[in-house]
C-alpha cells in the first residue's frame, strides 16, 4: 500500500494545529476535502486495478483469435489439371506397382505444366513470371495429394480433372494479409511477379480459400510445408492422456480422499499425507516431468513421446487438484445423512459407499473436470518426456496407441512457435484457439454441473 | 502385450468369481438370505476381491521390477570391455533393447521366422537384407545381437511364467474364498477390511510421488556432483554448456534471471492484484462481483503456453518497438520484461482470489469500529484491514513468488535463452526451467555433466519452491488461527 499518497488526518488534541472555531458540518474543511479525495483516489486506483487486469484479459483473447482464426481456412487452387500419362505411367501400362515408382517431384510437374498451360489458354500475362514462380505456386503437399489420388485411381491417367491443389503458405499469406506486394519482393520464397499470378487468378475466381479441415485432422509437416501442418496427432494424444488421467486420477482421488475425511485416525501418519498433498499441490510442473524422465522413462523403461508416460505424469500432477475438491465435496455433505445411515444400522464403509459418496460426486466430478482441463494445458512436463518430437504417424487404438509415439496439443503450440517460417505462427494461435475450446467446453460442462446438481443443505 | 491380457482375464475371473461365491452363499441358506451373516452381494465381492487382487499386485511389481531384471540378466552376455564406462553402457542397453524390439516386429510382421530370429547372426547377408528392406533397424554388432537374442528369450519365459503365476494366483484365490463361503462367514468384514486397505495404499501415492521426486532428483543430482564440482555449481557465474566438455556450469546467472523475472512479475501482479482484491471485498456492489471475479479467474485458467505465445508474438515486439528501442536499451523482443510483464498478469487471479479470502477473514466489528470512529472507508482499509490481513498477505505473495520461479513456459517463450548477469531489464536473460527444459528436450546422454546438470537445477528449483512454500503455508496458517 506504499504507493498510496498517505495523508492521514493527524490526531487533534492539544498539540495538534487548532482548527478553525467557526465549524459547519455542512461546509467541509479543508482537511475533509483532502480525506475525501484521499477516499476518491483510492477507489479510483482499485477500478483501475480491475480494468488493467479485464483489458489484458481481452486483449491477450483479442490477439490469439486475430492471430489464429486464419489458420482454419486455407487458399487452394482450382484450375483443371492434365495428368500426362508420360510422366506419371511411363511404362504405359497403368500397373500401379510400375506407377508407384514414380516419385512425387514428378507430379510438380504435372501442376506446373498445367498451371502454365491454364495462363496460356486464358491470356493471362503477368510481368516477370518465370518458371520458378509457377513451381513454387503449389505446396509440396499438393503435389503428393495428386500423386496419391493418381495412385488411389489409375483412371485418372490420360484424364483432365479440376481439383482444388493446395497453394504454398505464402500464397495463402497474400490473401490472410500476411504478405504483401512489398514483402513479397523482399521474400527469398516468393517475388512479385507470383503476387501478381495470385491476384491474377484470384480475379478469376480460381483461388478459394474454404474452411480447413485438415488442420484440424492432419498430421504435423516438415519445416517447409507449413500450409499442410494439421493437429490430429497432438489431439489423439492428448485425448489418450486426459483418458489415462481420467481413469487414474479419479478412483485414487476418490480413494484418498474418503480415507482422510472419513477413516485416517489423526496420527503422524495422516498428517504426513497431508502435508505431502498440500506440497505437490504447489510443486512447479517441471519437476514432474522431471520425476516422469527419470521413473518412468530411464528406470521401468517406458518409451519416449508415449501418452502412457504423458497421462502417469500428469495423473500424479492432477491428483492433488481432484483430492482438494473431492474432500470439500464430502465435507459438504451434512454430517446428519452419516448419523442417520449409522442410526438405521449401516457400518461405516456403507455409509460411505451408499449415501455420503452419490451425495458428493457432482461436486466430486466437477473438481476432476477442472482438473482434467488444467491437465491438458500443460506442456513442460511433457516437453521433458519427449512429446516434442516430429511426429507424422498417428498412434494406432488403444491399448496399444498408448505406447506409440504422439504429441500433445500444448506441445504442439510450442513445437510451432520454434519453427522459423511465419506461417506456423499462424497455426501456432490456432492450435490454441482449438486447445481453448477444449477447456471451455469442458468448463461449461462443470458448471453446468454444479448449476444442476448442486444441493445447498 | 501379455500384461494386457492377463489383466482382462484376471478380471473375468473376479467377475465370474462374484457370480459364483454369491450363489453359492444363497444356495447355502436355500434362498433365505437373512440366515447369512452379510448380505448375499458380499460373498461375491469376497470371491472376486481374493481372485483379482493377488495376481494384480504381482503385475504391479514384475511391471516396476521387470526392465531392472532383464536388463541384468542380460548384461551378463555382453563382453565386459564393452560396458567399459557407464556411457557406453546405457547406450549399449538402449541398443540392445531396440534391436529386441525390431526383431520381435520382424516376427509378427512375417519377415523372419521364431527359428530365424534366434539363430540370427550378423553373418546372414540374406536375413539381414530382408530386415533392412522392411524397415528394421536390427544391430549387427555380435554382442548386441546375441544380446538382444537373449533379452528376447528372457521376456518370453518370463511372460509365460507370469502367465502361469498369474492364473494360478487368481485360481488359488477364488478356490481359497469358495471354500470359505458358508453362512457364518464375516464377509462384510472381510471386504471391508480389504477395500479399508485399497483405501489406504492410494492416499500412500501421494507419499510415494514425493519420495519418488526427491529420489530421481537427488540421485541424479549427486551423479552430477561426482562430475562436476559443486563449488562451481553453486558459485560460477558463467553458464557455457558444450556438450564436447569443459563446459562451465554456473548457477549465479540462472539464478538472476530466475529471480529478476520473478521480481517484476510481482511488481505487477501484487498491485493490481491487490487492489483488485480491496476493490472487490470492500467497494464492489454484489453484481460487479458476480461478473468480475469469474473474469479474473479466467486469466487463472488460461495455460501457461497461450501466455508464453502472447509474450512472443504480441508483448515481446511492442516493448522492442515501443520502449527498449527508442530508449536505447537493447533491440531484442524477448526479454526480462516481457517474461516479468506477462508472468506478472498470469499471477493477477492468484494474488487476487488468495488476498480476497484473507481480506474476507477479517472479522467485520474491527471494520465497523474503525468506520464508527469517523474513518473513511479507505482510511479503514489501510488502517485496519490491511494491517490485519498483512501476514496472510504476505503468506500469498510467498506463494506467488514461488509461482514465479518454477514457471516454465513463459520464460522459454518470452525470456530468451542467453544465460547473463545484467541489471537491463529489456536484454534476453535466462532461468533455471529454461535450462532444465533445454538440457533434458531431445537425446539425452545420462552420463555427461551437460545432462545431468538438469537435475541439480531440478533440485535447486524444488528446494526453493518448497521452502518458500512451507513458510507461506506456515504464514498463512497462524495468520488464520488468530480470529478463529
Amino acid at each position: 500500500m506504499t504507493d498510496v499518497p498517505s495523508n492521514l488526518p493527524r490526531p487533534v488534541g492539544p498539540g495538534a494545529p487548532s482548527a478553525p472555531q467557526a465549524r459547519s458540518l455542512l461546509i467541509a474543511d479543508a482537511r475533509t476535502r483532502r480525506r475525501n479525495a484521499a477516499e476518491k483516489r483510492f477507489r479510483l486506483y482499485g477500478i483501475l486495478a480491475i480494468a488493467v487486469a479485464m483489458l489484458a484479459l481481452v486483449f491477450l483473447l483479442f490477439t490469439i483469435l486475430r492471430d489464429g482464426s486464419s489458420a482454419f481456412v486455407q487458399t487452394y487452387a482450382k484450375i483443371p489439371m492434365t495428368i500426362e500419362a508420360s510422366i506419371v505411367d511411363p511404362q504405359g501400362n497403368r500397373d500401379p506397382a510400375q506407377m508407384a515408382k514414380v516419385l512425387t517431384t514428378s507430379y510438380g510437374k504435372i501442376l506446373q505444366d498445367s498451371l502454365a498451360r491454364y495462363l496460356d489458354d486464358n491470356d493471362i500475362v503477368v510481368e516477370g513470371l518465370g518458371d520458378k514462380d509457377i513451381q513454387g505456386f503449389f505446396s509440396a503437399q499438393g503435389r503428393a495429394d495428386m500423386r496419391q489420388a493418381v495412385l488411389a485411381d489409375p483412371s485418372l491417367v490420360g484424364q483432365v480433372v479440376e481439383v482444388p491443389v493446395l497453394t504454398t503458405s505464402r500464397v495463402d499469406g497474400m490473401f490472410k494479409g500476411r504478405v504483401s506486394r512489398e514483402s513479397a519482393a523482399v521474400d527469398a520464397r516468393t517475388s512479385v511477379a507470383q503476387y501478381d499470378l495470385a491476384m491474377a487468378l484470384a480475379e478469376r475466381g480460381d483461388l478459394q480459400t474454404r474452411f480447413n479441415w485438415d488442420f484440424v485432422t492432419g498430421t504435423d509437416s516438415s519445416d517447409t510445408r507449413p500450409e499442410s501442418a494439421g493437429l490430429g496427432v497432438a489431439i489423439i494424444g492428448s485425448f489418450y492422456m486426459m483418458l489415462i488421467v481420467l481413469v487414474l486420477a479419479l478412483p485414487i482421488g476418490v480413494a484418498t480422499s474418503i480415507y482422510l475425511e472419513e477413516f485416517a485416525p489423526r496420527n503422524r501418519l495422516t498428517d504426513l499425507i497431508e502435508v505431502n498433498i498440500s506440497n505437490l499441490a504447489a510443486v512447479p510442473s517441471i519437476v514432474f516431468g522431471i520425476l516422469g524422465l527419470a521413473a518412468f522413462i530411464n528406470v521401468m523403461g517406458l518409451p519416449r513421446s508415449a501418452p502412457i508416460v504423458g497421462g502417469l505424469v500428469l495423473t500424479l500432477m492432477t491428483l492433488p487438484t481432484i483430492i482438494i475438491s473431492t474432500r470439500a465435496a464430502l465435507r459438504a455433505v451434512p454430517p446428519s445423512i452419516r448419523d442417520a445411515a449409522l442410526g438405521v444400522g449401516a457400518s461405516r464403509m456403507q455409509t460411505v459407499f451408499h449415501h455420503v459418496l452419490p451425495l458428493a460426486m457432482p461436486g466430486i466430478l466437477t473438481g476432476t473436470i477442472i482438473g482434467l482441463a488444467q491437465a491438458l494445458g500443460e506442456t513442460a512436463p511433457l516437453m521433458l518426456i519427449g512429446m516434442v518430437a516430429f511426429v507424422t504417424t498417428y498412434p494406432s487404438a488403444p491399448p496399444q496407441g498408448f505406447f506409440d509415439p504422439a504429441s500433445a496439443l500444448p506441445v504442439q503450440v510450442f513445437n510451432w512457435t520454434q519453427r522459423a517460417d511465419p506461417a506456423f505462427f499462424e497455426r501456432a494461435s490456432g492450435a490454441i484457439i482449438v486447445l481453448l475450446a477444449f477447456m471451455l467446453a469442458m468448463n461449461l460442462l462443470a458448471i453446468y454441473l454444479r448449476r444442476r446438481f448442486e444441493r445447498r443443505w | 502385450m501379455p500384461t494386457f491380457w492377463i489383466m482382462i482375464t484376471v478380471l473375468a475371473l473376479a467377475a465370474a468369481g462374484f457370480v459364483v461365491g454369491r450363489s453359492q452363499a444363497v444356495r447355502a441358506v436355500s434362498g433365505n438370505t437373512r440366515l447369512l451373516h452379510s448380505r448375499p452381494n458380499y460373498y461375491g465381492w469376497n470371491v472376486a476381491l481374493f481372485t483379482a487382487l493377488p495376481p494384480l499386485l504381482l503385475l504391479l511389481i514384475w511391471v516396476l521390477a521387470q526392465p531392472a531384471i532383464v536388463a541384468r540378466a542380460v548384461e551378463d552376455h555382453i563382453p565386459a570391455e564393452a560396458i567399459a564406462d557407464n556411457e557406453s553402457r546405457s547406450l549399449l542397453m538402449a541398443d540392445v533393447q531396440r534391436s529386441a524390439t525390431e526383431l520381435g516386429r520382424a516376427v509378427s510382421a512375417g519377415t523372419l521366422t521364431e527359428a530365424e530370429a534366434a539363430a540370427l547372426t550378423p553373418l546372414d547377408k540374406a536375413a539381414f537384407d530382408r530386415l533392412a528392406k522392411a524397415g528394421a533397424k536390427v544391430s549387427d554388432t555380435p554382442h548386441v545381437l546375441a544380446a538382444a537374442q537373449d533379452y528376447r528369450s528372457i521376456n518370453k519365459t518370463a511372460a509365460r511364467l507370469l502367465t502361469g503365476l498369474a492364473l494360478a494366483l487368481a485360481l488359488g484365490g477364488m478356490a481359497l474364498a469358495l471354500s470359505r463361503t458358508v453362512p457364518e462367514f464375516r464377509a462384510r468384514n472381510v471386504v471391508e477390511q480389504v477395500v479399508r486397505g485399497v483405501l489406504i495404499l492410494c492416499s500412500l501415492i501421494a507419499i510415494a510421488t514425493t519420495v519418488g521426486i526427491v529420489l530421481s532428483l537427488v540421485f541424479e543430482s549427486y551423479n552430477f556432483f561426482r562430475l562436476y564440482p559443486w563449488q562451481d555449481f553453486f558459485f560460477g557465474t558463467e553458464w557455457t554448456p558444450s556438450f564436447g566438455g569443459g563446459s562451465k556450469l554456473g548457477i549465479l546467472p540462472l539464478l538472476w534471471g530466475t529471480l529478476y523475472i520473478s521480481v517484476i512479475a510481482l511488481l505487477v501482479a501484487v498491485p493490481i492484484g491487490l487492489f483488485a482484491a480491496v476493490y472487490m471485498s470492500e467497494y464492489a456492489s454484489q453484481r460487479v462481483r458476480s461478473i468480475v471475479k469469474p473474469a479474473i479467474e479466467v486469466l487463472a485458467g488460461i495455460p501457461t503456453i497461450v501466455y508464453g505465445l502472447f509474450a512472443l508474438v504480441t508483448v515481446g515486439p511492442l516493448i522492442r518497438d515501443w520502449l527498449a528501442m527508442p530508449l536505447g536499451l537493447g533491440n531484442s523482443a524477448s526479454s526480462v520484461m516481457t517474461a516479468g510483464l506477462v508472468m506478472g498478469m498470469m499471477l493477477i487471479p492468484f494474488v487476487s482470489s488468495l488476498s480476497d479470502d484473507i481480506i474476507n477473514a477479517v472479522p467485520q466489528s474491527l471494520r465497523d469500529g474503525s468506520l464508527a470512529l469517523g474513518s473513511t472507508p479507505s482510511e479503514t482499509i489501510r488502517q485496519v484491514v490491511l494491517p490485519a490481513a498483512l501476514p496472510g498477505i504476505v503468506g500469498a505473495v510467498l506463494l506467488a513468488a514461488s509461482r514465479a520461479i518454477g514457471e516454465t513456459m513463459i520464460v522459454v517463450l518470452g525470456a530468451g535463452a542467453m544465460a547473463r548477469i545484467s541489471p537491463n531489464p529489456f536484454e534476453a536473460m535466462t532461468t533455471i526451467t529454461v535450462k532444465i527444459v533445454g538440457q533434458l528436450t531431445g537425446d539425452n546422454d545420462f552420463a555427461s555433466p551437460e545432462t545431468l546438470v538438469a537435475f541439480a537445477l531440478g533440485l535447486t528449483l524444488f528446494v526453493i519452491t518448497l521452502g518458500l512454500n512451507v513458510f507461506a503455508l506456515y504464514i498463512v496458517r497462524k495468520y488464520r488461527e488468530q480470529y478463529e
